[in-house]
């Protein structure tokens, strides 16, 4: 990823050539370069140093301690990691947050794409329905969750009118531990296809059109087609986004926190639900932390194949 | 792009046929009223049950457009309930956390593309890294400096600033504005040289200047990122007169009367609405660059 640039800037023109100053003189100036530099770069460095980098290790670190507010923290070794895999619902958590991301990529992941092959067909409307599918991506999350609860609603919710309509039976979308899990992936699917529908389309205009045209001249049919030629095309871009989203839904947190809590009957606990528990509801901040190192590794292991993959694109 | 780059999976002859006409047609149509009663009849829902009474919005048959016509509820929403407050709020971390990292990542950037220090590769590929870091694991210990920064041993709960200085260290920010710099030609940024023109006025009236569409899209990224976030404002805003909005449409959501609930998620979405239908080129052109990153 970080490929260091190829165009190179002459570093020491400003240096006077008449000049016979010689190395002491080329050496003293670069040192003045590199102090400029590094006052530009000071307050980014700062801030990755204090907010990034230094929470990294305090974050492995505090996995291994007891910390509280009111004394300094103290050394516990492993005993935060045994308590951790002692709780049941530590187990449920990882249950219910790879349910999660399994239904998230059936849906998350086809609707997105055969979307993208959809509109790319279409000669009409074309910025109107660019437009309205990544809408609600601009809501607030959180307004999402909100609209949605109230769609979900039993009572004078939207959806079980519809069904009403349809002569079907209404759902206890959220209260039932059936449903709960799939009604918030149907949520996060519509609020974040938007973004991986443009990714597409644009990965979608990029195909040469004589690809396509060999292809017809060879006589494959629409669907060969699309099984020879685009997809081919797309599958690095397809790769990369199947791996962000396993990674981002793994983090699920604000879709059970506002529409379920966690519930019915824990259907709803989410990793990142449970680690906001330990951490910001029992204060247990060491425990928390032995939380996030495993999810740290377990995404760890996505985010070294993505590398992989990257690595010498771009 | 390409006249060739207009041939699509679907050839135009095929397009043409009177069979693929009227599929083409009737697809078409399928799918424009489908995203319309999927991605924009939430919103005129939502818009419209804010202008509905109490008593109709909680009858279990809804109406398709409000009986009676309650716009108060949008001023009740914004006065009574203090959406007033909570706007302004996220006003200030928003225009705070936009200047802030503009002026620590643009500084960045053009030292890391055009200053080259030593070691900036390093210091490059260690940002990055961040980039690959689940933001939730790094949770808990980012909570915990900001209840005590180091060195200064500051608390900045309840201050703006544990929103804005962690929002700074953003590697994608500098890695676009890194590689926007990269491209500008270095005779311009020479001659300014020759000029006389130290660095910081080489930033200023050469680099920015020609920058403007990556400023743009880190600018709304920004801007929408803060306006958008929940977890955090939650965590280091504990204080309900200092909230954003959607910490604090989240904490009243049980106390308000429903209209004015969905008045409140209305006025929490236009500004971020505007925003697309202002800037969705950038958008676009951001998102694109973020997915191809690497």
């Amino acid at each position: 990823m970080a490929a260091p640039t190829l165009t190179r800037t002459p570093t020491s023109s400003a240096e006077p050539r008449t000049a016979g100053g010689g190395d002491q003189r080329r050496r003293r100036c670069r040192i003045r370069e590199n102090l400029t530099a590094y006052a530009f770069l000071g307050a980014g460095l700062l801030c990755f140093a204090v907010f990034s980098w230094s929470p990294i290790v305090r974050g492995l670190l505090l996995g291994f301690q007891q910390v509280s507010f009111a004394q300094p923290a103290t050394w516990v070794g492993w005993e935060n990691y045994r308590r951790l895999f002692d709780d049941p619902l530590f187990l449920t958590a990882w249950k219910n947050t790879g349910y999660f991301t399994l239904l998230a990529l059936v849906f998350g992941f086809a609707a997105p794409f055969v979307t993208a092959v959809v509109l790319n067909e279409f000669r009409h409307a074309r910025a109107y329905l660019r437009m309205t599918v990544y809408l609600p991506v601009m809501l607030p999350p959180i307004v999402t969750m909100l609209l949605w609860r109230w769609f979900y609603d039993p009572g004078p919710g939207l959806f079980n009118n519809v069904l009403k309509l349809l002569h079907l039976p209404g759902q206890q979308w959220l209260e039932s531990e059936n449903l709960a899990m799939l009604s918030l992936v149907l949520v996060s699917t519509w609020a974040n296809m938007g973004t991986t529908t443009l990714i597409y389309l644009a990965a979608l205009g990029s195909i040469p059109g004589e690809l396509y045209e060999a292809a017809e001249l060879d006589g494959a049919s629409i669907r060969r087609r699309l099984w020879h030629v685009t997809i081919p095309q797309l599958r690095f871009i397809l790769m990369i986004t199947l791996l962000l989203q396993i990674i981002g839904t793994m983090q699920v947190f604000i879709e059970p926190y506002v529409m379920t809590g966690g519930g019915p009957d824990d259907a709803t606990v989410t990793v990142l639900l449970l680690l906001y528990r330990y951490a910001f509801v029992y204060n247990d901040f060491g425990l928390a932390s032995a939380m996030s190192t495993v999810l740290f590794l377990v995404l760890g292991l996505f985010a070294g194949i993505y590398l992989r993959l990257t690595r010498g694109k771009g | 792009m390409p006249a060739s780059s207009e041939r699509t999976l679907i050839a135009p002859g095929e397009m043409n046929r009177r069979t693929g006409r009227v599929l083409y047609r009737f697809v078409l149509t399928l799918t424009v009223v489908g995203f319309t009663l999927a991605f924009v009849f939430p919103l005129y829902w939502m818009a419209s049950g804010a202008l509905k009474s109490s008593a109709e919005l909680a009858d279990p048959t809804p109406t398709l457009v409000p009986q009676s016509w309650h716009p108060e509820s949008y001023s009740q929403a914004w006065t009574n309930v203090g959406l007033g407050q909570y706007f302004l709020n996220t006003l200030l971390l928003a225009a705070g956390a936009w200047l802030i990292q503009l002026i620590v990542d643009v500084a960045a950037a053009y030292s890391l593309s055009r200053l080259r220090p030593a070691l900036g590769h390093v210091v490059l590929g260690m940002m990055l890294a961040t980039l690959m870091l689940p933001v939730s694991a790094l949770l808990v210990p980012t909570y915990l400096t900001v209840t005590d920064v180091p060195l200064i041993h500051l608390n900045l709960i309840n201050t703006p600033w544990a929103i804005w200085l962690p929002a700074c260290a953003n590697a994608f920010n500098i890695f676009i504005l890194k590689r926007f710099f990269d491209q500008i030609p270095a005779e311009l940024l020479e001659s300014a040289r020759l000029d006389g023109a130290g660095p910081v006025r080489v930033l200023l009236w050469v680099v920015l200047p020609l920058s403007r569409p990556v400023l743009a899209v880190v600018s709304i990224f920004a801007v929408v990122g803060v306006w958008k976030d929940f977890l955090w404002p939650l965590l280091v805003l504990p204080d309900p007169a200092r909230q954003p909005v959607t910490v604090a449409l989240n904490r009243l959501a049980e106390f308000m009367p429903a209209n004015q609930l969905l008045a409140g998620m209305v006025m929490a979405s236009i500004p971020l609405l505007v925003i697309f239908l202002l800037f969705q080129r950038h958008i676009i052109a951001g998102l694109t660059a973020g997915s191809l990153k690497g």
